[in-house]
């Protein structure tokens, strides 16, 4: 480690950090070689934002070390990470639009060259350097999102940043796009700035990528270089090879359809389809899993399902009525259970107490309202039992959701929207960022009721959960159904294939 | 927690908004040479019979107008216009009760109504502004009141008689006038007969936000509007019926003063009761008893200032401080008390329930 060039742009060792019955990172190791391309892959939830918060000095780790050019250091804050050259261009821009491309650059950097000729003349340098193409003295308003992040990553270069950490950049980009933001990322490499490049989007990882590390579940799971892999290899990498066995249960399906979709598609404000003739049916005592590689239509066809969405086309059928004309409060009266993915903004009030959160998506059902009226009482019985029944480990009901851990939480929206007899479960991944036990506890819970005869949509990017509770898995790819699958014969190959689309339809 | 405790908290924030207005209003009074102890002695000296009936019905008012302001805040809507919305619905009350075409009681019964409905249209606009093109109620309220000041001026010069130096509306037939109610025995000034009103509105506000289907989902929209939506609420639709709720609530702000006192609209008619109101609701935290607290603290400081230039020479606007950091001061506190409460509450409940879960995080994870 005698030569500077050998010594890693950034080190981390053991990096863990947890919050509160979350499992957000553990035993992280990055080696990122100075003047290179690197990119981080990993589901949403995989723990790459937590990962990068923790380079960027915002989460401090609770274990292991950071090291930046060889040198071991705690980072504090985000100026503590500049300081250091570590600067990070966010997925969601900063900028002020009613000032100009210099102004937005020296906002909050006076000190460095002043505001005026000296910091005109740096950011002139800097972007004639790298072949940004901005004009200083250009509105903001004015802008197209490419130009943008390049005044974003500009931000960080001003600042004196030699490693850079860009968030998801090619999530806003159109393909033009993205190939301008490829030109200058391979510009600020070969003048020996180190990208740190966060993505779920496989074909652009392995064409810019020099190395690739792979995160699953909090952890870094595997290095590979991007000539050594495939598309499906990383897929199958992000998603996990180890298939579990299917649950040996007998099957519980019925013959009787529960819900149907026909022919059903969605399309954006803007035109954009987001859904394409999706056609699903599930029986009661079935549960129908959705694979795919994240925001390929999962969330719109939950959202769809329960009502928040409306179906542009096609019809949704609930127990042979059809319920496409109905709002979401209907559809979750007439029995459709929600267990959305970010439970905290979706299916919880923080600030409210546990019984308040019972009657939450429950207004027109007992026990929690009796007509236009609460029922403070039954709300109340029933939490406890709720809590009683699922193990939701609080001292009472009237304790403030926000005081539950995320996995008692989670255990308490599992609680509540089984409760009623509700005919159809919509569980987009209801485990996770739960700890084990909560997990264990919530499969068991979706296995038991479905055995009673419940029809369980569950979207899930964990493959253990899909095989380990589904009877059928439907892979989506860019708002499309393209292939379905017996959990009890896949194999991890199939369904990356799939998931990726990259050996043509699978079914 | 106990109940000795959770009342702690929940006055702990006003107290000390108290102590800081009392140290800055001081210091004030200091920096300008003024007399402080001649000036609390005078703020709080004990108000005599006619003060004090003054001051519940300066209560009155400001309850109405809080309550109304506190319907929209309960779901994070910014409703500044309780102001305008309660000149346009007095003003067309005035109009309505002026003409006489119902007697007596009834003409009062239906006037409210016509108040009510004129101030909950006038909510309305902005209401549905919100819900359909996305304008900001803050912005749109606040230029409604300013339209409201004028178009009722315009009107009351179309439709008005000229008293002396004023335009007034035709005043009310006295059958229709709301007596008062004889509070102190002995004392000429009466409570407004409509006190009761402000009492039955806080009751429907209480009951119709804590105990229907209605005010939950209300309430859930402004703890968290993604929330709401996936539970099946409608929130445009909820936006509208709050505004057009919290302005038929404005709209009575207006009735103790009409059928009470002044028995016409007239260029005169008391104005500036709709901001009050909401420092008001956000001194009594949107709570149907703590906005009667909130009301009745501004009365008694609004009362008391008005002897201050002749007991201590003080300028009775000195008050207007006061209730300036009073407000001021309770925001950040309330703040303050709920981050308090809510990391005492983790805690509590971490270690009440020290068991597995949560514990066990990274085990069975394979790598």
């Amino acid at each position: 480690m005698s030569e500077s060039a050998s010594v890693p742009a950034v080190e981390l060792h053991g990096v863990g950090k947890s919050f509160p019955g979350v499992v957000a990172n553990h035993e992280v190791d990055l080696s990122v070689r100075r003047g290179t391309i690197h990119a981080l892959v990993g589901e949403n939830g995989a723990g790459k934002t937590t990962l990068m918060k923790i380079l960027y000095g915002v989460q401090k780790p609770d274990r292991g070390t950071i090291a930046l050019n060889g040198e071991q250091l705690t980072l504090h804050s985000p100026t503590d990470a500049i300081e250091h050259a570590v600067g990070m261009v966010f997925q969601h821009f900063m900028l002020a639009d009613n000032l100009t491309v210099l102004e937005n650059v020296i906002l909050g950097a006076e000190g460095l060259y002043g505001i005026r000729d000296r910091a005109r003349a740096k950011v002139a340098e800097i972007s004639r350097a790298y072949g940004f193409e901005l004009d200083p003295d250009e509105l903001v308003e004015t802008l197209g999102v490419g130009q943008r992040q390049r005044i974003e990553i500009l931000k960080v270069l001003y600042r004196g940043a030699r490693i850079i950490i860009l968030d998801e950049p090619t999530a806003v980009l159109v393909p033009q796009e993205v190939d301008a933001l490829f030109d200058n990322l391979r510009e600020l490499r070969a003048q020996g700035n180190t990208l740190l490049f966060i993505s779920h989007k496989l074909d652009e990882v392995l064409a810019i990528a020099d190395e690739i590390t792979v995160m699953r579940r909090g952890t870094t799971v595997a290095s590979v270089k991007p000539s050594d892999v495939t598309a499906h290899d990383l897929a199958e990498l992000m998603v996990g090879t180890e298939l579990p066995s299917p649950s040996t249960a007998e099957s519980t399906v019925t013959d009787q359809v529960r819900l149907e979709l026909t022919d059903v598609s969605l399309v954006d404000p803007v035109g954009r389809s987001l859904l394409s003739d999706i056609n699903l049916r599930i029986h009661a005592g079935e549960v129908l899993g959705i694979a795919g590689v994240e925001g390929n239509g999962q969330t719109e066809l939950v959202e769809t399902v329960v009502g928040i969405r409306r179906a542009s086309t096609g019809t949704i059928e609930l127990e042979s009525r059809d319920i496409t004309g109905w709002g979401a409060r209907d559809r979750r009266g007439a029995g459709i259970g929600y267990i959305p993915e970010d439970r905290q903004r979706h299916a919880l009030l923080l600030d409210s107490t546990v019984w308040e959160n019972r009657i939450l998506g429950h207004q027109t059902r007992e026990p929690s309202t009796r007509g236009v009226w609460l029922n403070l009482r039954g709300a109340r019985a029933d939490s406890a039992r709720i809590l009683e029944q699922y193990d939701v480990r609080t001292p009472s009901v009237d304790t403030h959701m926000l005081a539950l851990s995320g996995g008692n939480q989670q255990k308490f929206i599992v609680g509540r929207e089984m409760s009623g007899d509700p005919v159809v479960l919509v569980a987009a991944h209801p485990t996770r960022g739960v700890d084990v036990g909560a997990q264990a506890a919530i499969w068991d819970h979706i296995r038991e009721a479905r055995k009673l005869g419940l029809a369980v949509l569950l979207v899930s990017a964990d493959l253990d959960e899909l095989i380990g509770l589904s009877d059928s898995i439907q892979v989506i790819l860019r708002g499309r159904l393209v292939g379905e699958f017996d959990p009890q014969t896949v194999s991890p190959q199939e369904l990356g294939a799939a998931m990726t689309g990259a050996e043509g339809e699978a079914s | 927690m106990t109940a000795v405790r959770r009342l702690a908290t929940v006055l702990a924030a006003p107290l000390l908004a108290f102590v800081v207005a009392g140290v800055v209003t001081s210091l004030i009074l200091l920096m300008a040479g003024d007399s402080v102890s001649r000036f609390w002695d005078a703020l709080f000296r004990m108000p005599d019979a006619r003060n004090f009936v003054n001051i519940i019905n300066n209560s009155v008012v400001l309850y109405l107008s809080g309550l109304a302001a506190a319907i929209c805040f309960r779901m994070k809507l910014f409703n500044i216009g309780v102001e305008g919305q309660y000149r346009v619905a007095v003003f067309a009350a005035a109009v309505f009760a002026g003409q006489a075409w119902l007697p007596g009681y009834l003409n009062t019964a239906v006037a409210v109504l016509v108040a009510m409905l004129v101030g909950a249209l006038w909510a309305g606009i902005a209401g549905l502004l919100r819900a359909t093109r996305g304008v900001s109620e803050v912005i749109s309220t606040i230029m409604l009141n300013s339209i409201a000041g004028t178009l009722v001026a315009y009107l009351l010069r179309q439709v008005g008689e000229r008293r002396g130096e004023t335009m007034t509306t035709t005043p009310l037939p006295r059958d229709s006038w709301v007596g008062g109610i004889p509070l102190i025995p002995g004392e000429a000034s009466k409570v407004y007969g409509f006190a009761v009103l402000a009492v039955l509105a806080g009751v429907a506000y209480w009951l119709i936000l804590n105990r229907t289907r209605f005010g939950f989902e209300l309430r859930a929209t402004g703890a968290s509007q993604p929330a709401a939506l996936a539970s099946g609420v409608d929130v445009k639709r909820m936006v509208v019926m709050a505004m057009l709720l919290s302005g038929a609530v404005a709209g009575l702000v207006g009735m103790p003063l009409l059928f009470g006192t002044d028995h016409a609209y007239a260029s005169t008619f008391q104005s500036g009761i709709g901001f009050t109101g909401i420092a008001v609701a956000l001194l009594g935290r949107n709570h149907p008893i703590g906005i009667a607290l909130g009301a009745i603290v501004f009365s008694f400081l609004i009362e008391q200032s008005n002897v201050l230039d002749i007991v201590a020479q003080v300028s009775p606007d000195v008050v207007v401080v006061t209730q300036g950091v009073i407000v001021m001061s309770v925001v950040i506190a309330y703040e303050v008390v709920r981050r308090y409460r809510n990391t005492a509450e983790q805690r509590g409940v971490a270690r009440s329930m020290g068991g597995p879960s949560g514990k066990q995080e990274t085990e069975g994870v394979v790598a």
